[in-house]
């Protein structure tokens, strides 16, 4: 219990005197998951319309696949990028291993099959009714894509919510394909995994809650941006 | 509108997010070494401080990936680092029979300590470390309170475990699957050290990385200093002619840096500021003591780089 007070004590300190360290640390979090956030939405949202908006021979079982993935351990997509981009991997020459851009596709990788699966719910939600109105007042079938993407486009926020926070909260990625390296790929959560090895408990307890209270503020301000949207 | 505000900053996000990752710019485009490292030389900040003065003398950033010696081998086994930081004598000779490392170089040592409950219930205090270990083993599979945690993750404390159970005349497949007396943690030291604390178990573990958990524990050191418990890093660059990507020359140059005297001596005093007694001694003048021979004892390097 000791340990728990005394982190919050300490996550207040390192907060309020702007520990540069943990500023650091913090942005860099925060910048590696919004670039796999952007570059997942990119690839996720096309694709979930894709496979929402067109019927093809084994589409249910596809979107079983995806769901199926959902549970995708992060350890075992480390593993995945990390062979693929190792030296001795296909992708060795970029060398990507052991750098944020390394991270940045992990995480991205381990996003995309929730992201796809949440898109194609989302754009399931929206009765059919809207897009019979939308061809009945003359729109191509495009536009009546279109019209039915930005009628869900409050759950495919949520989708991308959802996706920053298994992002900023996942260990098995960066610590795999960045290796924690100080001042270079050292995120939160790998601090969070170091320090507790190194028995710093309360430290280790005072960025957990940085790291909470960064996905409380994300979700508060996509959810005014959000509350904007459906008004 | 609002839409677009969005999207901006989105892709403001991604186009930034190259300059917030990097500390600075020199960071980001300036030439970089790659060192894979045990866990004990980083954990004890012992590594901070020789990254800190390496830097300040060249223009080169330090990646420090520290895990355990197994996964370091296996990193430089597949060229994604430059350098190897580890403490396996066997592996080591093997990396650099494969023809993956350049060459060994002994540059610092210290201790593992067989560690355990204060009441000694299987006796160990006195023994040598195999003996003792085999003392657990008997006590552990009579007595459900006893027990022995291991690292069980190939690392080079895990490796000089099973080192022991050998030189007990033991077979270590026979004693992992001998009762629920062993325990396989397969996490780092640190774990494994306040697993072994919460079961009030024996574990080995290095010297270093007790005193730096000390406070926090409960189980005391049994064993400490004997012959068959030295410790050695070694330093090991990768060999071009294998891995023609490897940063070879600065490897080297970090090679000789660990060796010269301004490193021995930090390397002599590091931790008597902050615990009161160094946390590993230099390689320098106990060439023989660690089993390191002349030419791969705290000596410049003499393998060229040549892919």
């Amino acid at each position: 219990m000791d340990e728990i007070t005394s982190g919050f004590i300490k996550a207040i300190e390192l907060i309020a005197t702007l520990n540069p360290e943990v500023v650091e640390i913090t942005i860099r979090s925060l910048g590696i998951a919004l670039a796999s956030t952007v570059l997942a939405s990119a690839l996720t949202i096309p694709l979930g319309s894709l496979i929402h908006f067109h019927s093809f021979p084994g589409k249910r079982a596809a979107i079983n696949v995806i769901q199926t993935l959902y549970s995708l351990p992060t350890v075992t997509v480390g593993l995945l990028v990390f062979l693929m981009i190792s030296r001795a991997g296909p992708l060795g020459h970029f060398g990507l291993l052991f750098t944020p851009w390394g991270i940045i596709i992990g995480q991205t990788i381990l996003r995309v099959p929730i992201m796809t699966g949440l898109t194609i719910s989302a754009l399931s939600g929206v009765g059919s009714d809207i897009r019979d109105t939308a061809i009945s007042l003359g729109a191509t079938g495009a536009q009546a894509m279109w019209t039915i993407i930005r009628e869900a486009r409050a759950a495919v926020v949520a989708a991308l919510l959802l996706g920053f926070g298994r992002a900023i909260s996942e260990v098995g990625v960066a610590m795999m394909i960045g290796g924690n390296i100080r001042g270079y790929t050292r995120v939160l959560t790998t601090a969070i995994a170091l320090e507790t090895n190194m028995g710093n408990l309360e430290l280790s307890m005072a960025l957990g809650i940085i790291l909470i209270s960064i996905s409380l503020v994300v979700n508060l301000v996509m959810n005014r941006v959000q509350g904007r949207w459906w008004s | 509108m609002t839409t677009r505000i969005v999207i901006a900053a989105l892709l403001a996000a991604v186009f930034l997010a190259p300059f917030a990752l990097a500390e600075d710019e020199d960071m980001s485009s300036g030439e970089r070494l790659k060192i894979a490292t045990t866990t004990s030389l980083y954990d004890t900040r012992l590594l901070d401080v020789l990254e800190t003065m390496f830097e300040n003398e060249h223009s080169v950033s330090l990646d420090i990936i520290a895990k355990g010696t197994g996964i370091a081998i296996e990193y430089g086994e597949r060229g994604d680092v430059d350098l190897l930081m580890v403490h396996d004598k066997e592996r080591e000779i093997k990396f650099v029979d494969e023809g993956h490392g350049l060459e060994r170089r002994c540059f610092a040592y210290n201790y593992f300590w067989l560690v355990g409950p204060a009441d000694d219930p299987a006796a160990v205090a006195g023994k040598n470390a195999s003996m003792a270990l085999k003392a657990i083993m008997e006590m552990g599979m009579e007595d459900p309170s006893v027990s022995f945690v291991s690292r069980g993750d190939n690392s080079g404390t895990h490796a000089r475990e099973k080192l022991l159970w050998k030189n007990a005349g033991l077979d270590y497949e026979t004693v992992r699957t001998s009762g629920p007396w062993y325990a396989e943690a397969g996490l780092g030291m640190g774990e494994t050290l306040n697993m072994a604390n919460e079961k009030d178990a024996y574990t080995l573990c290095d010297m270093s990385t007790f005193k730096a958990f000390q406070g926090n524990l409960t189980i005391v050191p049994l064993i400490e200093g004997s012959d068959d418990l030295i410790n050695v890093y070694v330093a090991m660059a990768i060999d071009p002619a294998t891995h023609p990507n490897v940063n070879c020359q600065m490897a080297n140059e970090f090679i000789n840096f660990l060796v010269s005297d301004e490193a021995q001596d930090v390397i002599a005093t590091y931790g008597t500021e902050t615990i009161g007694q160094p946390l590993f001694f230099p390689a320098r003048g106990n060439c023989e003591l660690i089993g390191c021979s002349e030419t791969e004892c705290a000596a410049p390097t003499t393998a060229p780089c040549t892919a």
